[in-house]
């Protein structure tokens, strides 16, 4: 028992080391493309595009007068909402629409359309729905997240190898332990990656909602910034979206996805 | 696919189809697990515990080695300290340490793939064993390993088996009784029983056996090997 607890701990070493590793791959090419950035600003000038340090500067005087956080907050509610709500509805229909033959076919051609449908249209129909408030950057963060992991769900399902189908009816699996132990680690796998691009998607679309259509958040701030043509501002807040995006996506999912598909890791990393 | 078959396997019976490819041998088999439902004719089945082991391992690749043994005794319910001991003890038997237990099948090699597939099987204390092709694509050190193991549980439980295999040796070696099929429609060509018990069943044996089984006109006919000359 003893070795079995210390070649699980030497395991999850080993899958942290190679995280951190890769953790200073990016941390290297972060570090080159500030220098791109600092480079093109001197040459262009602060009026065009401020340097890194201006940029975080003017972004540490938006946090220390207290301005940022409350913007943060709201996009970042928006944006949360949104996503979590095509995360519940799209993880569901994509996975009921992957069971049958004859939803996935009726899917597929809506699915094209929304896939197709740029944001900026859902936003403006969200502009007439809903009016200047939440209801709009809620709608089209979740109408342009929804096709992306239906998409993912109905492909997990769809891609259920039918061998070990065979092998869950062959040992009298429950429809509980089908699901738990059969479907949802082999669907997981696809729904994950879908989650995250999707989380990716929402920032950018609820940024773009709220520039045009609410009086607060980043998206708002930024359009004032840009009002008041101040390019050190606007920098400043697209500094901080692009943080928070990474920081969710490197704190909080990447982790997790590590944890729930470390089988893969390691059928990989010792073949 | 099938035609005309009539197929019965007794309590404790081990009977191998043997066929050319295509035949139907894996419709029959999978007909028999219940994983098929046949458009005519009726199957009967008073086993209460079958289990199968397929031509590839099919280990669920997101769980340890040990809870894929002890799936099927999940499935009926046994508690999970129960069932860890169980396929654990099963699974020393089968040659498979503490070590590979933990791991995921994928970090396992074939033949430890086929090892946790077989104690898998065997872990329900299975009635009928069902083979389909389960040896077929092992090195022929792993496959005798294999079968050992297969005789040493089978003489434990009394189990029935029902295997498949293209493999003449591997059919003369296991089985009380030897069904030869041909395709297209794949039916039942000609049967043989083999009453010298599987213990006492050497390599020499095996191998005169399955000489002279070879030359058996309805078996080349099967096989589409050309008739012998003189025969």
């Amino acid at each position: 028992m003893t070795r079995n607890l210390r070649q699980q701990a030497s395991d999850a070493l080993t899958a942290s080391g190679h995280y951190l590793w890769s953790g200073w791959g990016s941390l290297a090419s972060l570090g080159i493309f500030l220098a791109i950035w600092e480079l093109t600003a001197q040459q262009l000038g602060p009026l065009i595009l401020p340097t890194p340090i201006e940029a975080l500067t003017t972004l540490r005087g938006l946090f220390e007068s207290g301005a940022a956080w409350p913007e943060i907050a709201i996009t970042a509610r928006r944006a949360l909402a949104g996503f979590g709500l095509s995360v519940v509805i799209g993880s569901l229909l994509g996975l009921a629409a992957g069971v049958s033959m004859t939803a996935s076919m009726m899917a597929r051609p809506i699915i094209t359309v929304l896939v197709g449908m740029p944001p900026i249209a859902w936003l403006i129909l969200a502009l007439l729905w809903f009016g200047a408030g939440d209801g709009t950057p809620i709608f089209t963060v979740f109408i342009a997240c929804f096709p992306i992991i239906f998409v993912g769900a109905m492909q997990g399902t769809r891609t259920l190898d039918g061998q070990l189908k065979e092998v869950a009816r062959m040992f009298g699996l429950s429809t509980w332990m089908k699901l738990t132990d059969v479907y949802l680690p082999h669907v997981v796998s696809y729904l994950f990656p879908a989650w995250i691009s999707a989380l990716g998607m929402s920032w950018k679309i609820v940024v773009m909602a709220e520039l045009l259509s609410t009086e607060d958040g980043i998206g708002a701030a930024l359009a004032v910034s840009r009002s008041h043509l101040d390019t050190a501002a606007s920098m400043a807040w697209i500094v901080a979206l692009v943080g928070t995006l990474l920081a969710i996506e490197y704190l909080l999912l990447e982790p997790l996805k590590r944890r729930v598909e470390s089988w893969r890791e390691f059928a990989s990393s010792s073949n | 696919m099938l035609e005309d078959i009539a197929l019965n396997v007794g309590e404790g019976e081990a009977v191998a189809l043997v066929g050319p490819s295509g035949c139907g041998k894996t419709t029959l088999l999978n007909l028999a697990a219940g994983l098929l439902t046949p458009w005519e004719g009726t199957i009967a089945s008073s086993f209460a515990r079958p289990a199968m082991m397929f031509q590839q391992p099919r280990l669920l690749p997101w769980k340890r080695t040990l809870a894929n043994i002890g799936l099927g005794l999940k499935a009926r319910g046994v508690g999970r300290a129960e069932r860890d001991r169980q396929a654990a003890g099963l699974a020393a038997r089968m040659g498979l340490t503490a070590d590979d237990l933990a791991k995921f099948p994928g970090a396992l090699s074939g033949g430890m793939q086929s090892r946790a597939a077989l104690a898998r099987a065997f872990a329900v204390g299975p009635d009928l064993l069902l083979l389909d092709e389960a040896f077929s694509a092992l090195d022929i050190g792993l496959k005798s390993e294999l079968y050992r193991l297969l005789a040493g549980e089978r003489a434990a439980h009394g189990s029935a088996v029902l295997m498949i295999t293209h493999d003449l040796m591997e059919a003369v070696r296991l089985a009380d009784r030897i069904l030869v099929m041909s395709g297209s429609p794949g039916r039942i060509v000609a049967e043989h029983r083999v009453d010298t018990p599987v213990a006492a069943r050497d390599e020499a044996w095996v191998f005169a056996r399955t000489a002279e089984f070879i030359r058996w006109p309805e078996i080349r006919a099967a096989f589409a090997l050309p008739p012998l000359e003189g025969a």
